[in-house]
């Protein structure tokens, strides 16, 4: 008996932390984005004691281009494509890595050394490598990419993907890269994914090695070739594995800020422009407190609809187990 | 069942090279090679232009290799020459003045409730955890405004202190929840022994669990030290003054003051990364299990 009150004594203050720090912040967020607080008069107390607007925030925000739908335009684009990439990229290298390759250890580090790193440097080196003036297009000239880029943008029946590509802001062949809103989110996308993919390889790595040899071997015996083994025994295994890579990456792109900040600061105008970007500069530049808030609520509904499934599941398994 | 089991199993050994796919192994190691280039490119970037000189920036492109070890980049990245165009040199210090405190304070506070939710399971635990579990799931961007007022108010507004606070806290979810999952795996049968000897709550944690941590605690360590290193939201958001800015902050800022001085940029992209690339490089098994286990399924 004083084993249990002493052990939820000691729980106490992780408990009391998370409620305000947490739960509570959440609340007062919630209630921030209620209220017309959009100047720079310090708060009285400690809620915030302006007048209470309603929904105006939320309204005004989806009244303005910039947020509505630029914003969530690109949040949608980035974490698409960014998936997408890193899932292929990332179970590819786990798929090559899982074939007794000699220096496994050696790539399987180069991979995931971008881990290791801050966004903030990775947006600091890619910036500069999609620079249009001192970047790719100067390694690649001389290769004569630059007249096959031009060449390929200008054919006739290509060019729907190019409207396409370009439309989604992801058109890398666009030679004005970060400077050009055709292609700048394609560049985050690459920063991104070169920073993540590693990841995935290891997280569908540790997948790969999970699963019972025997599995493999029986499908083996029942003649069934390597080619086959993968596609229909071992990467149906690695649901569960695909399923925790998506959520995660999905939370990341969904708030994603740093590497942006840093790559394009949301440039051209507004063609990188994130919430997080928008929610920074609403507040930090602005004083526009409430409609900051109810950025913020927003960018945490849509983390929701990605996280709440899967952090249910993950629980429910958990106990069961 | 055991014999049909070891049949299989030695047909497939002697079938030969393992589960190999029937591709060609030239072409899986020319597709390695590929992403290694991918992967290196911008590490030889980085490497190479921080050794140029000024000259250099301005007559090569970034891809060319330095003319020679030209140290003049990493010096203007640590101390500018031009007063009040701030250098990373300060935003070093202070990062590991707030990085260390809070990675001992989060990894032994994580240990605690971690032992405690494994070990002495109440009724009712598993909503505790759940409910410390939570706060890893959202956008700092939601609980961002709040705490800027409520570290305003206890005067930790632009203060080491403060966000070294704002670290430890968010730090509770993932760190609790790696200890949680490393002690499941110690029998509970010795926190039990060493309380039929009068230990108690107390007592079982200091004899019995903190000698078998050491493990636990690096791989916690870690992850908690890249995360905090490399952070940058919080940084930039509550710290309003390049005296008490993290390093990241400062080497956002000397992409405003060096604009087209790329050499000092990469220079002080590398003296960034130098600490976390160093626990990434001697201690990158613990990093990878730390990395697993922050996707919960450890």
């Amino acid at each position: 008996m004083r084993g249990r009150l002493l052990t939820i004594l000691l729980l106490g203050p992780a408990i009391l932390a998370s409620l305000v720090f947490v739960y509570l912040f959440i609340v007062w967020t919630l209630y921030a984005s209620l209220t017309g607080w959009n100047s720079i008069r310090p708060l009285n107390g400690i809620l915030p004691d302006f007048p209470l607007v309603g929904l105006a925030n939320y309204q005004a925000l989806f009244a303005t281009q910039r947020f509505w739908p630029n914003d969530i335009f690109n949040t949608a684009v980035f974490t698409v494509t960014f998936i997408v990439l890193s899932v292929a990229i990332g179970l590819l290298l786990a798929i090559l890595l899982d074939q007794h390759i000699r220096g496994e250890t050696l790539f399987r580090n180069v991979f995931l050394l971008p881990m290791a790193l801050s966004f903030v440097v990775t947006g600091t080196i890619w910036a500069w490598i999609f620079n249009p003036n001192t970047g790719i297009n100067q390694l690649l000239d001389p290769l004569g990419i630059n007249a096959a880029r031009d060449w390929l943008l200008s054919l006739a029946p290509l060019k729907p993907l190019w409207d396409v590509l370009d439309f989604l802001r992801i058109d890398l062949l666009r030679p004005g890269l970060t400077t050009d809103s055709r292609s700048a989110l394609g560049a985050v996308v690459v920063a991104a994914t070169w920073q993540m993919s590693g990841f995935v390889m290891a997280m569908f790595l540790a997948g790969l090695r999970g699963i019972s040899e025997e599995l493999r071997e029986a499908a083996r015996v029942d003649g069934a070739s390597e080619r086959q083994i993968y596609l229909h025994v071992l990467i149906p295994q690695l649901r569960p594995v695909l399923v925790s890579v998506v959520v995660i990456l999905g939370y990341i792109s969904l708030k994603i800020f740093d590497l942006v900040f840093v790559m394009t600061r949301g440039g051209p105008g507004t063609a990188t422009d994130f919430p997080s970007i928008y929610l920074f500069v609403s507040a930090f530049q602005s004083q526009l407190w409430g409609q900051a808030a109810a950025i913020a609520i927003v960018m945490l509904v849509l983390s929701a609809i990605v996280v709440i499934p899967y952090m249910w599941s993950q629980l429910r398994t958990e106990t069961q187990a | 069942m055991n014999g049909v089991a070891a049949t299989r199993s030695s047909a497939g050994r002697r079938a030969g090279r393992g589960f190999a796919l029937r591709w060609p192994r030239l072409a899986i190691y020319a597709l390695l090679f590929l992403f290694t280039i991918f992967y290196l490119l911008p590490v030889y970037v980085v490497v190479a232009d921080s050794f140029k000189t000024l000259r250099e920036v301005n007559t090569t492109s970034i891809w060319q290799p330095p003319a020679g070890l030209d140290f003049g980049a990493w010096a203007s990245a640590l101390t500018p020459p031009l007063v009040g165009s701030g250098g990373i040199g300060p935003g070093l210090v202070n990062s590991v003045i707030m990085t260390v405190p809070a990675v001992v304070i989060s990894s032994i506070w994580g240990s605690i409730n971690g032992y405690l939710l494994s070990k002495w399971r109440f009724r009712g635990a598993d909503l505790v955890f759940a409910f410390l579990l939570f706060g890893m799931f959202i956008p700092y961007q939601a609980i961002l405004i709040p705490l800027v007022q409520f570290l305003e108010k206890l005067h930790l507004y632009g203060t080491l202190a403060g966000l070294a606070l704002t670290h430890i806290i968010y730090g509770i979810p993932i760190t609790t929840l790696i200890f949680r999952n490393y002690y499941s795996a110690i029998p509970t049968e010795l926190v039990e022994a060493a309380n039929v000897d009068g230990a108690g709550v107390i007592g079982a944690y200091l004899r019995v669990i903190l000698p078998l941590s050491v493990p636990g605690f690096v791989v916690v360590g870690i992850w908690q030290f890249t995360n905090i290193w490399n952070e940058f939201l919080f940084g930039v958001t509550l710290t309003n003054d390049p005296s008490v800015q993290p390093v990241t902050v400062s080497l956002q800022n000397l992409a405003g003051s060096f604009a087209a001085l790329y050499n000092v940029q990469m220079a002080g992209a590398i003296i960034t990364a130098i600490p976390t690339l160093l626990a990434f490089i001697f201690l990158g098994r613990y990093f990878i299990r730390g990395l697993l286990a922050g996707s919960l399924k450890g």
